[in-house]
């Protein structure tokens, strides 16, 4: 590991301005996936700037009947928030799906949502990788790539992006809020998270050495009948092979509102936004949700060895909103 | 300039304090062993994976192999070796002794440290992946089988003796009140 200096930052400004100081720092949250790739050597800053004391550990409610998430809040406190649990219980349920309890315990909401892919190839520094070094090309698309990307993938990167609690958040239209020495910004993070192209290594639409402070949840009453359901290769403690964040509301047989997301499926989390078109307003039943998630998953492009993922978000999306339907006429 | 790579740093541990010089690349896992000869906490992965470096970091369970040491500075540490009460063992000790909840016992202080964790997170009121509904007013689901396989599935045992352990969280649970 490169050797590295280390500052532990008490107010945000001081934070943002350390970072603007010194182009090879970077912000420590809790470290889970940051240590383990300055281990490896995908990582090599030059100076941490550890934002873990930051006073951004609070969930509040906002004016309009949100809730704001701080960034420091541990997925461990996020997930076990009576509020969270009340009226998102997708985004409880995706943050318990991920990792460990020590590893929740450690993990931070901001970086969560800045955690890398699990690519083999971009943790392997011998190896190839566009990601990690632009350039060098993609050997996923022709080796191991059972787990990658089916939608939103480019001949340049097909990795997935590894976040649960990042696909709930995609279908509760949550914003990302952060700090720069230029002052205050936010994103929503359908749009945090920029499209593969040709550059699979900018990952994000944060400026240079800004600082995420927040996330802010809008009133989303439809979320209180939401759920998230995670299939992996083992019970627990894995990533994702494909996942669902899905929140319904109907009305008389019929789709009042909806939100969907899939996770593991694209570099970032996927608003399955053309099936929540076709869903809303249509029957409430099973028929209509294979057709909303084909309508959906038209647009994919699978490799060789991960076909089988069109299927199972297929198969994902009706199970998950037909148990929301039935629920919904108890 | 370059920045300094180490700082002179006290840490807590099990009550007692520890002033040392650590070079910012080691982690809590390595100084506790290499540093303060606490030795009971295990590495096994060295990567976040496996469980066997869990000590309690403000009373919560964290794996210490990607804990870096100078960020643990002004918090409190437990480890293995601060469990007991004297020569009182952990009731969670206590309860993997009794149902023999190892085999070569490698993973066993981190699996004690995380399980005595579990029985805290759980009268807490937290819920797991494994908890049927999540919402407050569902109340907490008392700590089955299941409910302690998923929140320990962070603790890898390459013995295999999870039958035992289960058993073993679940026997020191009940001093709580916590099962069905």
């Amino acid at each position: 590991m490169r050797e590295f200096g280390y500052q532990r930052a008490l107010d945000v400004s001081g934070a943002v301005a350390l970072l603007d100081a010194d182009p090879e720092a970077r912000f420590l949250g809790g470290g889970t996936n940051l240590v383990d790739l300055m281990k490896t050597g995908v990582e090599r800053p030059a100076r941490l700037v550890d934002v873990r004391e930051l006073p951004l550990n609070r969930i509040e409610a906002t004016e309009d009947g949100g809730l704001r998430i701080g960034a420091t809040v541990t997925n461990s406190d996020l997930a076990a928030h009576p509020e969270v649990r009340r009226r998102y219980p997708a985004l409880a349920q995706a943050v318990l799906a991920g990792a460990s309890g020590q590893l929740r315990n450690m993990a931070t909401v901001g970086g969560n949502l800045l955690q890398r892919t699990r690519c083999g190839y971009f943790a392997d520094i011998t190896s190839a990788c566009n990601k990690r070094s632009p350039g060098t090309g993609c050997p996923a698309i022709e080796g191991q790539h059972h787990n990658h990307a089916i939608l939103g993938a480019s001949d340049h990167c097909v990795a997935t992006h590894p976040s649960d609690m990042g696909v709930a958040l995609t279908a509760l239209d949550a914003r990302v809020s952060y700090e720069t020495a230029d002052g205050p910004g936010e994103i929503p993070l359908a749009d945090f998270y920029l499209p593969v192209g040709q550059t699979p290594h900018l990952e994000t639409a944060l400026p240079p050495g800004a600082l995420i402070t927040g996330v802010t949840l809008p009133p989303v009453p439809v979320a209180a009948d939401s759920r998230y359901r995670k299939v992996r290769e083992r019970a627990s403690y894995a990533f994702a092979i494909g996942s669902i964040a899905a929140a319904l509301d109907v009305r008389d047989g019929v789709v009042h509102d909806v939100r969907l997301a899939f996770g593991a499926v694209a570099s970032r989390p996927w608003r399955a936004g053309t099936a929540e078109s076709v869903l809303t307003g249509a029957p409430a039943d099973a028929e209509t949700f294979a057709a909303a998630a084909e309508v959906e998953l038209a647009a994919a492009r699978p490799l060789p060895h991960n076909g089988y993922k069109v299927t199972l978000m297929r198969n994902l999306a009706v199970a998950v909103l037909s148990e929301l339907a039935e629920e919904a006429t108890r | 300039m370059p920045p300094s790579t180490s700082s002179d740093l006290t840490l807590s541990v099990n009550g007692e304090k520890y002033t040392l010089t650590v070079d910012h690349r080691t982690t809590l896992l390595d100084a506790l062993r290499e540093r303060l000869d606490l030795t009971g906490t295990k590495k096994g992965c060295d990567q976040g994976q496996c469980g066997a470096c869990t000590v309690l970091v403000d009373g919560r369970r964290v794996v210490s192999c990607l804990q870096l040491a100078v960020a643990a500075e002004g918090r409190e540490v437990t480890t293995i070796e601060g469990v007991a009460v004297g020569e009182r063992l952990h009731p969670v000790q206590q309860a993997f002794l009794d149902l023999d909840g190892f085999q070569c016992g490698y993973c066993t202080p981190g699996q004690i440290c995380s399980a005595i964790a579990v029985i805290e997170e759980h009268a807490a009121g937290w819920p797991s992946a494994a908890t049927g509904d999540v919402r407050p007013e569902a109340g907490s689901p008392p700590l089955s089988p299941e409910e302690i396989r998923e929140r320990m599935s962070g603790n890898l045992c390459r013995c295999g003796a999870y039958v035992s352990i289960v058993q073993a969280v679940a026997r020191a649970a009940e001093e709580k009140g916590a099962v069905a």
